[in-house]
């Protein structure tokens, strides 16, 4: 080094540094286009297979419009609007945990590890339980929860700096307590709400439809360009809050909107379907092992949506009994993250 | 050259408690300034507030005559570089990656990466040796390597000023000399102003072309180490007793402590300024020191 004058227009070396950004590049699309093919993959096996069984040709024809006596309906009623929710609130968690995972620098920093999905969960039951709400009611009270968890995080954490221990740690005292609400109410009230409750807190892909799909798309259509456009910033914002502020991020405003975004998007898939367990939580690691260690948004949201399409497949086809999504996620993506952790045999690899 | 940077009448507090007291500084372009002090005598505190990381109770830093809290952060970011203590490497990354992080301030949301980022991030990986590791994980760095990768972000930052926090910490003592080196090669080749904070006084009085002992939150002494380090200074900045001599190999002065289980032979060290070179570099001498007058 001490012969190349410093800091000169070095052609070759520039070409090299080139090469190495590309062939990185290169891996990430190569894993990237994998998982979107699985996605694709499993998309049509879950609407096509099952008990009803669709050919493809007749697939085809309902698409374009011509009506099919029985397959038509379930098709378009039932099959599809639950297969474009999986992949919709799978990418929803799947970022959502990405974003909080990479900002507080600690693979426990998932919003259902650290109390927002709780917050939903118990502001739902309580609806559920006490006011007797359905449907939309349910779903908008988990919003409320979600948002007022977050707030309350937000607030805490800035007395005495937001480091990512600290808020995990707090996440944790809050699901807590709101564990304890939800135990409360489900003892307290009658078997039938409580059952209903219990299949509500799993999550789960029964109350799917066009409407609720329609609502959770024209959320994402908002929210993902967000995570997108703050996610470069996170690039920086991981090297450490003095180093981020030394190179000109202002680091309290880009932690307040990544927060308000990660919030929104897991917010959004637990109003729709309930707090799928784990799939926030799995997607970032699980995407991170495949991709080789280094944390990227669109292999998250991929695999979110992977973990929740397989976790339907299994639940409906493999499993007897329809069961509810969510008893399958935690089942199939925590051995998944185990040999994939097992299996890598690189030291600090843990997410 | 935009590169001059100082401070007026600084206070820097964190909640209640004031870490640098009132603090006048002025950092001269185009050298090596380092900063020592005991532990807790508010130097990292005041590399902080010189890099516009924390808000000054009063007081004011200025960057080329404008006051640096009221510039744009990014066009700081283009003109001062920061290294801070302890920066966090994200996982499963490589070196050309990470280095390239530091392109950020030259980016915006429509200028994406271009070739002069690329050709920046390799003079910065060129000069600090380390380009044939572009392609490794950072991970698989020895802690020398994993140093010179972080000041090579730095560099790939493209600034005139560049301020480090202790980046010798954690390092073996050829890799302290290897750091200090490659910084020094920096400020002669590019004329980068560069500000240091080292707890080492001897590699700091090798490697100063301006050398600050704070003490308490103030500028105890500052000027040429060879003015500065004094056996007094080392007494009242350090609360050590120690001889200096010159440094056999590059004639600035070496602390040599005694500690309680040695005692000083008596005469050969009484007047230790015997044997200095003045430093060529520095015109500016300023004696702040209370026991010059005995010496």
């Amino acid at each position: 080094m001490s012969a190349a004058p410093l800091m000169q227009e070095n052609r070759p070396a520039a070409a090299a540094v080139r090469d190495v950004r590309r062939r990185s590049g290169r891996r990430r699309r190569a894993v990237l286009a994998a998982l979107a093919a699985a996605v694709v993959v499993l998309f049509f096996a879950g609407v096509l297979l099952g008990s009803y069984t669709v050919t493809i040709p007749d697939f085809v024809r309902i698409l374009a419009g011509e009506r099919i006596p029985g397959a038509s309906f379930i098709v378009m009623e039932s099959k599809l609007p639950r297969a474009v929710t999986a992949v919709l609130i799978g990418a929803a968690f799947g970022i959502s945990g990405h974003l909080f995972q990479t900002m507080l620098r600690n693979p426990l920093a998932s919003p259902d590890i650290i109390g927002i999905s709780y917050g939903a969960s118990a502001a739902a039951v309580t609806a559920m339980v006490v006011f007797g709400a359905t449907g939309a009611g349910v779903s908008l009270a988990a919003l409320a929860g979600a948002c007022v968890i977050a707030v309350s995080l937000h607030l805490l954490s800035r007395r005495g700096g937001a480091s990512g221990a600290r808020l995990v740690l707090m996440g944790i005292g809050f699901a807590a307590v709101l564990q304890a609400v939800v135990n409360f109410l489900l003892t307290r009230t009658d078997v039938r709400t409580a059952a209903e409750s219990l299949v509500w807190l799993t999550g789960s892909l029964n109350s799917a439809s066009w409407e609720r799909a329609g609502i959770v798309a024209a959320a994402l259509v908002v929210l993902i360009p967000a995570a997108v456009l703050l996610g470069r910033r996170l690039r920086v914002l991981e090297l450490g809050d003095d180093f981020a502020a030394g190179l000109g991020l202002p680091v309290e405003g880009t932690r307040a909107g990544l927060l308000f975004t990660g919030v929104a998007l897991a917010a959004v898939a637990t109003a729709a379907a309930g707090p799928v367990a784990f799939v926030a939580f799995l997607a970032g690691p699980i995407s991170r092992q495949l991709i080789g260690g280094r944390a990227s948004l669109a292999a998250a949201a991929l695999t979110g949506a992977l973990i929740l399409l397989a976790a339907d497949f299994v639940a409906g086809n493999l499993l007897p009994g329809a069961l509810p999504v969510g008893v399958v996620t935690g089942a199939l993506g925590a051995p998944f993250l185990l040999w994939l952790l097992v299996s890598s045999n690189r030291v600090g690899r843990g997410g | 050259m935009q590169n001059k940077l100082e401070a007026r009448d600084l206070v820097l507090s964190y909640a209640d408690r004031t870490v640098v007291d009132g603090l006048t500084v002025e950092l001269p372009a185009g050298k090596i300034t380092v900063i020592v002090g005991a532990n807790a005598c508010g130097k990292s505190t005041l590399l902080r507030g010189l890099a516009r990381l924390l808000k000054p109770a009063s007081g004011v830093v200025e960057l080329n005559g404008r006051n640096i809290n009221s510039m744009p952060s990014r066009e700081v970011a283009r003109t001062l570089g920061l290294l801070p203590q302890t920066p966090n490497a994200p996982d499963g990354i490589t070196v050309a990656d990470l280095v390239g992080r530091g392109r950020y301030p030259h980016q915006g949301w429509f200028r994406q990466w271009n070739a002069d980022d690329d050709a920046a991030v390799a003079a910065a990986l060129e000069a600090t040796g380390t380009l044939e590791l572009a392609g490794r994980d950072i991970d698989e760095l020895s802690g020398g390597q994993r140093q010179r990768v972080w000041i090579a972000m730095a560099l790939a930052q493209q600034t005139d000023i560049l301020l480090l926090d202790e980046p010798t910490t954690f390092l073996d003592v050829t890799h302290q000399v290897e750091v200090l080196d490659l910084v020094t090669d920096l400020n002669r080749r590019a004329g980068t102003t560069v500000v240091i904070v080292l707890h080492d006084l001897n590699l700091a009085a090798r490697y100063a072309d301006h050398l600050i002992a704070m003490k308490g939150g103030c500028i105890a002494a500052q000027g040429a180490p060879a003015d500065v380090v004094t056996e007094e200074l080392v007494q009242d900045v350090f609360g050590l007793e120690a001889a200096v001599i010159p440094d056999p190999v590059s004639g600035t002065p070496m602390v040599v402590p005694v500690g309680r289980h040695h005692s000083r032979p008596a005469p050969a060290a009484k007047n230790p300024a015997v044997g200095y070179l003045p430093n060529p570099h520095d015109s500016r001498h300023e004696h702040h020191n209370p026991m010059e007058a005995a010496s």
